[in-house]
């Protein structure tokens, strides 16, 4: 019976064999047929904001082949980074972003440590409610906190509204839980041998932060600081409803409220003014990809 | 391990009581310093999420000039315009069908990248995700620009198969697929990178095991895959379909809830009320209405988290 079974295996196999590698090799090639068209998919519309940076007015508005530059020229990105009020977007875009960066580590950082570490009354609810803060979108909050800034302004004659710093308050509810939430699973994936090696030696909490914690955890500080960064340069909502002047735009509203103006969009200018403020993220991602994806799944995976 | 049992008898009798005192004292310093670390963290969310979303339904009651209270009239006012039903049933099927061509593409991409060797995954996964890192405000002004009227690049190569220039974004039918294509570029490449991760942690011997018994794909993705990404696939659809369900930016920028209302979701439709047309109370009540389904996805997050801190 089984010498039967043996031997009508045998062949079988051997065919089999071939089969499965030559399935292989198509599932390859289809695989890498698919992933082309997908890469295409993907990056059509960064590659079509290059391809009309570099093309003057006259030859956009001659609707010749759009795919395609014959004349190319660079007197978009003149025009755009010799005009102050650009600049001035970038900036602004800038200074709010370094801002919220650091405000949100200097909150975030030690209220993980404290919520993974140190255990006090109600600090599990604490890390739960983090957690469903991050969940709460910014478009159910912009009406409410419009109008609680503009009561704050007429109780304390600070006016906050239509300054670029107001965004300085608004951001970190936006970057804070997530980096909380993610610099918790981090501090809790820590060995407790470890800090309890630096307690036993003398060291205070603060420095077993530091000397301990911040530096083992620097893969996950860095996501979260990317994280932050990204999210504080690509907001468009609270920039939109809470500044008005062209003065105090960040870069997102400051190209859609200035370069369009009624029904004549200068395309060419801005195109390239969307590609200069992609530029930063994109240069973060093509440098520290790891992280930025390390950042991306903490959120769901470390849950 | 002889270091620690050591120890105390080393160090001897008047050891006891300084120890406890610094224990207590230490303890007292230890829950203070904790407070204090998780103070400024307590402060925002209390002040700037939890106190507006409460406000916000305070707000709801109010009439146009918020100083008369109107009870439940801005919901009566609401129920009783069919724009804001239109509303309702476009954001329903704004979220649910670009999540699931999301979801999809996501898990079909995710395992085209899985497939190939593990030398060039980096770079496609790379390229793949650009969509992703773009701020959408940005990457939805190119796609406005594809969109154009009348200089469209879409409809410049299309008139070469002979399709007639499409109205991407005047046509009611277009632009509600146009906005949900453009959600779909934007958020495919996120599901993307959580299958690959998931894909990864799925151990091989399970395959091995599957391809002895003589499963063919389809029964691997079945009764393997799946089965071992269930966690992550219901956690980033959850999380996805808040996010789509609160967009904003996309709308906004590619038809502002044109043509017609015809692709106002709630935040567009939020915004045009309360900011544009100044009608603050009835902005936070149409902006209210994306609480229950969030509420019912944060509920199943929740439920999902908790069981994983369980499982570890």
């Amino acid at each position: 019976m089984s010498s039967v079974t043996i031997d009508k295996a045998a062949p079988t196999r051997t065919v089999k064999y071939g089969s499965m590698s030559r399935d292989r090799k198509w599932a390859l090639r289809w695989s890498y047929f698919f992933l082309t068209l997908f890469a295409i998919f993907s990056l059509l519309p960064p590659i079509y904001m290059l391809i009309t940076s570099l093309k003057s007015s006259a030859e956009i508005s001659a609707a010749t082949n759009p795919w395609w530059v014959f004349h190319p020229t660079l007197e978009n990105y003149v025009g755009l980074l010799t005009s102050n009020q650009f600049l001035r977007f970038f900036w602004n875009s800038a200074l709010v972003s370094i801002f919220v960066v650091t405000i949100t580590m200097l909150i975030s950082v030690p209220a993980a440590f404290a919520l993974a570490r140190m255990r006090f009354w109600g600090s599990a609810t604490l890390a739960t409610g983090v957690f469903l803060t991050y969940l709460i979108p910014d478009s159910l909050l912009f009406i409410p906190l419009f109008k609680v800034f503009a009561l704050f302004g007429d109780w304390t004659g600070i006016q906050l509204i239509n300054r670029w710093y107001v965004l300085l308050f608004i951001y970190p509810t936006l970057t804070v839980p997530f980096c909380t939430w993610i610099m918790i699973g981090y501090f809790a994936s820590i060995p407790k041998e470890l800090d309890e090696a630096a307690i036993i030696d003398g060291a205070s909490w603060f420095q077993t932060l530091t000397r301990i914690f911040i530096p083992v955890a620097l893969p996950g500080l860095i996501a979260a600081t990317i994280f932050a960064f990204t999210v504080s340069w690509a907001q468009f909502l609270y920039p939109l409803v809470f500044t008005t002047s062209t003065d105090q735009l960040v870069l997102p509203v400051g190209i859609i409220t200035t370069l369009i103006k009624g029904d004549v969009f200068n395309w060419g200018q801005i195109m390239t003014g969307a590609l200069l403020g992609a530029a930063p993220p994109l240069i973060i991602y093509a440098f520290l990809m790891d992280y930025y994806i390390a950042g991306l799944t903490a959120g769901a995976t470390k849950g | 391990m002889a270091d620690v049992a050591l120890r105390p008898d080393g160090i001897g009798t008047a050891q006891p009581a300084r120890k406890r005192s610094g224990l207590q004292k230490a303890l007292k310093r230890r829950s203070t310093a904790a407070f204090l670390m998780t103070l400024p963290l307590i402060i925002l969310i209390a002040l700037l999420v939890i106190y507006p979303a409460f406000y916000s339904l305070h707000l709801a009651t109010l009439n146009k000039s918020m100083q008369k209270f109107v009870g439940l009239g801005n919901f009566e006012f609401l129920f009783r315009r069919d724009t804001f039903w239109l509303v309702v049933k476009q954001s329903c099927i704004f979220a649910i069908t670009a999540v699931v061509f999301k979801a999809l593409i996501g898990f079909i991409v995710a395992h085209f990248v899985h497939n190939i060797p593990a030398k060039g995954q980096r770079k496609w996964r790379g390229m793949l995700l650009v969509p992703w890192v773009i701020p959408p405000a940005m990457s939805t002004l190119a796609w406005l620009w594809l969109f154009d009227p009348s200089y469209s690049a879409f409809n410049y190569t299309l008139s070469f198969f002979g399709i007639g220039p499409i109205p991407w974004t005047g046509d009611a039918a277009w632009a509600r697929f146009s906005v949900i294509l453009v959600n779909v570029w934007y958020g495919a490449p996120f599901f993307m990178i959580m299958y690959l991760a998931a894909l990864k942690s799925v151990p091989d011997q399970l395959y091995e095991a599957a391809a002895i018994d003589g499963a063919n794909w389809w029964q691997r993705i079945w009764y393997v895959t799946l089965p071992m990404m269930r966690n992550i696939i219901a956690i980033t659809t959850l999380f996805s379909l808040i996010v789509t369900f609160a967009n904003f930016d996309i709308v906004r920028i590619l038809t502002a809830g044109g043509p017609l209302d015809h692709t106002h979701i709630f935040a567009t439709w939020a915004f045009r009320i309360g900011i544009e047309g100044s009608d603050i109370p009835l902005g936070a009540s149409v902006s209210l209405f994306m609480v229950p389904i969030l509420a019912v996805a944060a509920i199943f997050i929740l439920r999902d988290v908790n069981k994983r801190g369980n499982e570890a």
